[in-house]
């Protein structure tokens, strides 16, 4: 029983960072129609941008460390969501009336291109987040130790992802999200800008999945300019799981599918963990295509 | 009646790939020879996402089929390599049926992504030794060197004369294809899928054959894979040779035969040429991506529409 | 001029019956309990304000939709659940509203497309290039070329879809459809954004397609059109059918007056 409940926190734990980058995903597409598949090399460069912040600035040595991390969050947020809407820009905006097949072709070469940027600078090799900053404390929940680590990024993902959804819920700008979501043209038509959702969009996403690779440096240690595609993979299957352009759905995606896979290695096999998510997406797109959340649209003739 | 230019041009090139043996070194034979394989794989891929329009990214998984199946055959069984060729096309048109038939209606970055987990599922199947005969992360090694006509191919003059030989064959057999109600079919399909089954066309049927012929041909190409290398092992086939090879077949221009022949030697061939930058090669490759769409998105050598040298000549219209 | 309705002879059963069909999206019935009946050799015009329902009517003929309930028969068999090839197969052909040709090919390429399913020849006898491929492929172009001097468009043969005119691509539609020698031609929309001139050889062209014999089903906006080539009116409004009849009598009929008044008033 300890095993499964460690598995089980681990796998919400890492279901957490696949649900940040899920939302990402599924913002994107619900406004644009168009799989970013950047998205996930924006996650690694938040892996990265938080490595080299974290050991030049020193900021847990000088303002301690819950301070600390939170100001490098921040930081990382900011950029990777600079970074998110310049890739907007050059990549996508350009292509906003061409054929979807354009569209998907410049988010590959994006993705290459950013990945091997990384590449370049940092080296092929892994990167070690160092372990001396980081408290190596244990939790005692209910008779149950778990790392520090994985119940702070249980419930960081968890309230970021709350605050996602009441922004989309309860804010003006939310609502205009979620018309441009539902049709481009109306939502023009009622004077919403939608270049500037769009721009929103790819702010957003990318400061969540920036954080996630953050998340990703601290929980695990080690990164790789390589780790957001197989993280990217997952969270967009994450997001299927749940319903491609639902928030909600990309939430609950993202935890089931973290913890899935987390048994899945415990019980099942080590060795293939990494094709239990893709097994997941094949299943669930023969299955049930809309999701978990989803609703069945007919496809107009 | 003056010959077109394009039969100008394929005639020049045919003559110089015949003769270039002659006047080059192994190595630069041997990088022939890579891109050789890359325009069979890529003229593989064309049928599937340049004629047919379905985005397949995990094409490497079909050419792994073959180069494994050629080899299990060949180190188990002593099957002489080149016999497997038919089989081992089998095997891989087989395996893309079953996998295609229950995804292949999905739309097109639907199948894109399932097709990336195929690829990925196969990648790491190989690694794990599946059924214990894949030879796990070390692969497969110690495949035969395979005979033509009593003729052991060693060489890397010998394999170009093989391999490029095969790419003509196909090229020839596609160029028959293409002009056939078949050839024809895949466009439709590519070009609107709703008009083409409302024009009688077996939408479904057709979509799993591009994905049956296309993958057979990238099983055949994995033998020649597996022949010229003598040892195969799973991180030949990862997500960035089915990246390349996609990439071949949008930067030469989607359904060109041309096209997909000058990507290969650009994407093959121009690393080797820029060797001190090799380790750009992906970025340049992803920047070639993104600005070529915004650019010219129907490829440098985009196809053309088809003649009917029969119709005008049989006088049945004037142009 | 209008034509007189076809005598309907009372032995001989319907080519196309629609038997209480219901179709709903979500929430939304957009085709509620229709029924009508197309006999051999009429022109009939499938009519009413936009969002009535016409098209999905159409779509449900030809498969792309599956009716929830009700039957669809063609020529004494029933359609639902058969595939859309399969229906084009059995004789109905269609052309779409929003235009949908292959943009990049050729006009020819696009008429053998109709060609395609009457014609044999697989992967193994193209590379081949056998005798009997050659001869089918020749036979499927001469067809082609027939259905593209038919609709008048000889001199455009070999120019891509997307070159034509917007009233050629509409021609070139009808060609497609023509060339899988349908029984019954569905037209959608065939006059929408053609002009006086472009509309009144439309007008001609679907004489010259009744007069070999095809059936035709329409929709169409421009009452002209619609009251010179139609031998009847079925007249949706909301999903559900208002009217039938002889366009005189559908022209006359207080129900359809106030739906189309009434849709000008909301416009």
């Amino acid at each position: 029983m300890e095993e499964f409940f460690q598995q089980l926190t681990n796998g919400l734990a890492v279901g957490g960072i696949y649900a940040l980058i899920a939302l990402g995903y599924t913002m994107v597409y619900g406004v644009l129609k168009l799989i970013n598949f950047a998205h996930g090399d924006l996650f690694t460069y938040g892996a990265y941008l938080g490595l080299t912040l974290l050991t030049s600035l020193a900021l847990t040595d000088r303002l301690g460390f819950a301070a600390g991390v939170l100001v490098l969050a921040l930081m990382v947020m900011g950029l990777v969501a600079v970074l998110g809407a310049l890739l907007e820009r050059a990549a996508y905006r350009p292509l906003r009336q061409s054929p979807r097949l354009s569209a998907v072709v410049s988010a590959l070469g994006a993705s290459i291109f950013l990945q091997n940027t990384l590449m370049l600078i940092y080296g092929a090799r892994f990167q070690v987040y160092p372990d001396n900053i980081l408290p190596a404390a244990t939790l005692n929940i209910f008779g149950l130790y778990l790392p520090l680590m994985r119940v702070l990024i249980v419930l960081a993902s968890v309230l970021m992802m709350v605050a996602l959804y009441l922004f989309i819920q309860k804010t003006k700008i939310g609502t205009a999200i979620r018309a441009a979501a539902i049709d481009q043209d109306a939502a023009r038509l009622m004077g919403i800008d939608v270049n500037r959702v769009i721009m929103l969009v790819f702010l957003v996403g990318p400061a969540l999945g920036g954080i996630a690779g953050l998340m990703v440096g601290l929980y695990y240690g080690q990164i790789n300019f390589t780790m957001g595609w197989v993280y990217g993979m997952k969270a967009f299957t994450a997001a299927i799981l749940g319903g491609i352009g639902n928030i909600p759905g990309a939430m609950v995606g993202g935890l089931l599918l973290g913890v899935i896979e987390a048994l899945g290695a415990a019980y099942i096999s080590l060795a293939w963990k990494d094709a239990i998510a893709f097994c997941v997406l094949i299943l669930i797109l023969i299955v049930r295509p809309t999701g978990l959340l989803g609703e069945r649209v007919a496809d107009k003739v | 009646m003056k010959p077109r230019p394009e039969v100008l041009g394929a005639g020049a090139f045919v003559a110089l790939m015949a003769v270039a043996p002659l006047f080059l070194n192994a190595y630069q034979v041997d990088v022939l020879n890579s891109i050789g394989l890359y325009a069979l794989l890529g003229l593989s891929l064309n049928l599937i996402l340049g004629e047919a329009g379905l985005f397949n990214m995990g094409h490497a998984a079909f050419y792994a089929m073959g180069a494994y199946t050629a080899a299990i055959l060949n180190t188990r069984y002593q099957i002489p390599i080149l016999w497997t060729l038919p089989l081992s096309g089998a095997v891989a048109g087989a395996f893309a049926l079953a996998v295609a038939r229950p995804v292949v209606h999905l739309r097109g970055d639907y199948l894109l992504i399932v097709t990336i987990g195929v690829g990925e599922i196969v990648r790491i199947a190989l690694v794990n030794d599946v059924f214990g005969i894949t030879g796990g992360a070390n692969g497969i090694f110690g495949i035969g060197r395979p005979r033509v006509f009593g003729y052991v191919i060693r060489r890397p003059e010998q394999f170009f004369y093989l391999i490029w030989g095969f790419v003509a064959l196909s090229i020839f057999l596609f160029l028959r294809l293409k002009k056939s109600r078949f050839g024809r079919a895949l466009n439709y399909l590519r070009e609107d899928e709703v008009a083409a089954e409302g024009s009688g066309i077996d939408t479904a049927y057709y979509k799993l054959a591009a994905f049956g012929l296309g993958a057979a041909w990238a099983g055949m190409a994995g033998t020649l894979f597996a022949a010229k290398m003598t040892i195969i092992s799973p991180e030949s086939f990862s997500f960035w040779e089915s990246v390349v090879l996609f990439m071949i077949v949008i930067l030469g221009g989607a359904g060109s035969i041309a096209g997909v022949l000058l990507a290969a030697f650009l994407v093959v061939g121009l690393p080797e040429v820029f060797r001190e930058f090799a380790g750009a090669r992906m970025l340049v490759f992803g920047l070639v991506m993104m600005v070529m769409m915004i650019f010219r998105p129907q490829g440098l050598l985009p196809a053309r529409g088809r003649r009917f040298p029969w119709v005008a000549s049989a006088g049945a219209l004037k142009q | 001029m209008s034509s007189a309705p076809a005598p309907a002879d009372p032995v001989k059963p319907a080519l196309l019956t629609l038997a209480e069909v219901i179709k709903t999206f979500g929430g939304l019935t957009a085709v509620n309990r229709v029924s009508f009946a197309v006999d051999e050799g009429t022109v009939v015009g499938l009519i009413g304000p936009n969002g009535a329902g016409k098209t999905t009517v159409f779509n449900l003929i030809t498969g792309n939709y599956q009716p929830d309930r009700g039957d669809i028969s063609f020529a004494g068999r029933r359609l639902n659940g058969l595939r859309t090839h399969r229906i084009i197969m059995l004789g109905i052909a269609r052309t779409f509203q929003n235009i949908r040709l292959f943009q990049q090919l050729t006009a020819l390429e696009n008429v053998l497309a109709g060609c395609h399913y009457r014609m044999r020849g697989g992967i193994l006898s193209a590379m081949l290039n056998l005798p009997a491929q050659r001869r089918v492929e020749g036979q499927a172009i001469e067809q082609a070329l027939q259905a593209l001097e038919f609709v008048g468009l000889t001199q455009q043969v070999f120019t891509a879809a997307k070159n034509l005119s917007y009233g050629n691509q509409r021609r070139l539609e009808i060609a497609r459809a023509l060339a899988t020698q349908p029984r019954l031609l569905i037209l959608d929309e065939p006059a929408g954004g053609m002009n006086e001139q472009e509309t009144e050889a439309l007008i001609g062209l679907i004489e010259q397609i009744r007069a070999r014999g095809i059936t035709i089903l329409l929709i169409e906006h421009d009452m002209r059109l619609v009251m010179r080539a139609c031998d009847k009116l079925v007249v949706l409004e909301y999903g559900g059918k208002i009217a039938e009849g002889s366009p005189e009598r559908v022209r006359a009929d207080p129900r359809v007056i106030e739906a189309y008044l009434g849709t000008e008033e909301d416009a």
